[in-house]
């Protein structure tokens, strides 16, 4: 065997850091280019922790596009869908950018991290061009980072809690108990653990702990042995994505007994992690079972369409845009200023649910309801994508919507121009 | 407090063995070709989707999967051995980087694109489900039966290397490529059976931590960073450094989220850091002609 032509231990160590590039590099989608057509950004992660999430967002916006293109695209002129990889919060960035100024998109929807999501709003801002909000529940994008053309269509980490919260109240999983709670090491979870403190500590409850764990984290059985020591009475998830379909099948893994409950979930997740894998209670933003005639709808179209049943960040992609949609053709412009300013008059919007929602002005936060889920014991699980049953909507139906969203006092936005 | 200790000691040891099965053939590629394997990752991921189609799929179950996967990745490593590796063994390392890497990606996005990006689910089997009681120290059955299958494996590669003709070859080749050609012995069989191995034990990695850690495209990425780190902390050509390493790695991080849980992640990489301004070669790297 011939000599290597150079070769040093300095590749392998230069090498370990191109392994951790790796995760780091996204696929660009193939653009057409259409004259005339009204193009319209997606952005949202397909790799990493998120990625599981961004492919059903893409699947969401991409069936929104067909069913506006059907009904004659938005002011007349077809929709034009530009649909990449978010990657990070720095990717997202460059991405944005070159959307609105090569492209000339009219829009950006989309994203799930909000660290990502607050670096394409300011790029949106800058530019003064609209970005609905689809996946990111951080409550700061609604309060000290909030600008006038970022929307959201995801509801914020306070109505997450708010709707969690009610069921742990009922169950009697607060006042006087000890929390464990292990959240996740980015915006997302720093927000979640604030406001998931705020109602513990309101409503008289303790931390036994609160411990941050990195995204990469695969293994949990350090966290899980530092649990069982600690034996809290409620076992608190503030993770994200994967994360949470690992925790939970490795809690199960340990048979750790005590209860556990969640501030953040995705159905993606937990139709990964499997039935028998996943137990205690989680807010939902939106799932199938929810008992309204246009939810159906979306439902058949999309199983139709796809052979499989939609999921909440599907239904967060496919909403936003048909929002957007609806928002241009009714004052019949695509102007990013003015559908904001017609947004903030309080237009009402089909969310898919019982109850109608509308933005909020001075937050543009989607008020709308949400949902509590129990998941079932594995005898009673017909398919793989029946694992659990569905609440009553969150606020009831006699209370305002706003009661599970934050006050102004909570998270004060300005609303820069 | 001290049983707490003592306890994430042990789980970090544990947790170790798992990324042995991936550190070890990185280690023995790059120390007989040259080659820096940076879809050896990809090679874990393939492994647990086998698994899945074995056990799920085809109905084999677990012991099947956790046979048949590495054997057929072994298999497919054999092939792109042969018609890519090949080629770049003498050739700048940087060439080798970019050939790993684009296949890293290739085979992530061609998972993705069979399979879909969200995880797939694979469970425990259930005869392996529940806990071990040793004294106070309770823990996962299925964890000590990984480790079981892991010590195994690491300990017939260790019986292979150390004890066989096959292994005096290998050996010899590492350390100097030249004299075993001068003897008149070509090492192209024993580079692809090499390879064969190396990526079939990563995919044995994959099998064993499918039901642990998810099924899903990036799972090859996620665990290849660590993998490295041990491979450079333990140094080049050192079969025990590596696996001390492994050991090491483990229960440093066991111990960081007990103590202060923030800096786990970053405990691995300041601890390669300490290593390698102490011992540049690692802890037992050997001297290695042609790589110094």
């Amino acid at each position: 065997m011939d000599q290597p032509k150079s070769n040093s231990r300095r590749t392998v160590i230069g090498a370990a850091g191109a392994a951790g590039a790796l995760s780091a590099i996204g696929f660009p989608a193939i653009v057409r280019s259409q004259p005339d057509a009204v193009r319209l950004g997606h952005l949202t992660p397909l790799t990493g922790f998120l990625g599981p999430l961004g492919e059903y967002a893409v699947l969401g916006v991409k069936l929104a596009v067909d069913e506006i293109n059907a009904a004659g695209g938005i002011t007349g002129r077809k929709v034009e869908l530009i649909a990449e990889d978010s990657v990070n919060p720095q990717t997202a960035s460059t991405k944005a950018e070159r959307l609105i100024e090569r492209d000339k998109v009219v829009a950006i929807v989309g994203e799930i991290s909000s660290a990502s999501g607050l670096a394409i709003a300011q790029v949106a801002q800058r530019n003064k061009i609209l970005f609905f909000n689809t996946g990111c529940n951080s409550d700061e994008l609604r309060g000290k980072s909030c600008n006038r053309y970022m929307f959201h269509t995801e509801a914020a980490n306070s109505m997450y809690v708010g709707a969690a919260g009610q069921a742990l109240l009922r169950d009697g999983l607060v006042k006087g108990k000890k929390w464990y709670s292990v959240t996740a090491d980015y915006a997302f979870g720093h927000d979640l653990l604030k406001v998931a403190k705020r109602f513990m500590q309101a409503n008289g409850g303790t931390f036994a702990a609160d411990e941050l764990v990195a995204t990469n984290v695969t293994d949990f059985s350090p966290y899980l042995l530092k649990i069982r020591n600690a034996k809290p009475d409620l076992v608190v998830s503030n993770l994200a994505g994967a994360q949470i379909g690992n925790f939970m099948k490795q809690y199960m893994e340990f048979g750790l007994p005590f209860p556990v409950a969640g501030f953040g979930f995705d159905t993606a997740i937990a139709w990964g992690v499997g039935k028998g894998n996943v137990t205690g209670i989680w807010p939902l933003v939106w799932d199938s079972q929810v008992k309204s005639a246009t939810a159906q709808r979306f439902t058949e179209a999309f199983t139709k369409k796809y052979g499989k049943p939609p999921e909440n960040q599907a239904w967060g992609d496919y909403l936003s845009t048909k929002h957007l949609a609806q928002a241009m053709n009714d004052i019949k412009s695509t102007d990013s200023t003015k559908v904001a300013e017609h947004m903030e008059k309080g237009a009402r919007f089909d969310v898919l649910k019982t109850r109608e929602g509308y933005y909020r002005a001075w937050d543009h936060q989607l008020m709308q309801q949400m949902y509590t889920i129990t998941f079932k014991p594995e005898a009673q699980v017909k398919d793989k994508w029946d694992l659990f049953s569905l609440s009553a909507p969150v606020p009831a139906d006699n209370q305002s919507l706003e009661v599970i969203a934050p006050t102004r006092e909570e998270n004060p936005c300005t609303m820069p121009a | 407090m001290l049983t707490q200790i003592f306890e994430q000691v042990l789980n970090g040891l544990l947790a170790g063995a798992y990324y042995l099965l991936i550190a070890l053939g990185l280690s023995l590629i790059f120390s007989l070709g040259g080659l820096v394997n940076l879809a050896h990752g990809a090679f874990y991921a393939l492994g647990a989707y086998f698994a899945v189609i074995v056990a799920e799929r085809l109905g084999l179950g677990f012991a099947g999967a956790a046979i048949a996967s590495p054997i057929a990745v072994a298999l497919i490593g054999l092939v792109i051995e042969r018609f890519l590796f090949r080629r770049f063994y003498h050739e700048d390392p940087a060439l080798g980087l970019l050939l790993t890497f684009g296949l890293a990606m290739v085979a992530e996005q061609s998972l993705r694109w069979v399979f879909g990006a969200a995880p797939i689910p694979f469970s425990i089997p259930s005869a392996l489900k529940g806990q071990i009681f040793i004294g106070d120290f309770i823990y996962s059955k299925y964890r000590f039966v990984m480790l079981a299958v892991a010590a195994a494996a690491v300990a017939a590669l260790w019986v292979l290397l150390q004890r066989t003709p096959f292994g005096r070859v290998v050996r010899a080749g590492v350390q100097n490529p030249d004299m075993v050609a001068a003897l008149g012995i070509s090492l192209k069989p024993y580079m692809a059976s090499i390879v064969a191995l190396s990526v079939g034990l990563a995919a044995l990695a994959g099998v064993l931590l499918a039901p642990i850690s998810g099924v899903h495209p990036a799972m090859g990425a996620e665990i290849l960073t660590a993998a490295f780190v041990v491979v450079v902390i333990g140094g080049l050509g050192s079969f025990w450094g590596v696996v001390w390493a492994a050991l090491i790695v483990g229960v440093v991080r066991g111990l960081t989220v007990y103590f202060l849980p923030p800096a786990a992640d970053a405990s691995m990489y300041l601890l390669m850091l300490l290593v390698l301004l102490i011992r540049p070669r690692g802890l037992s790297g050997e001297r290695i002609e042609r790589f110094e």
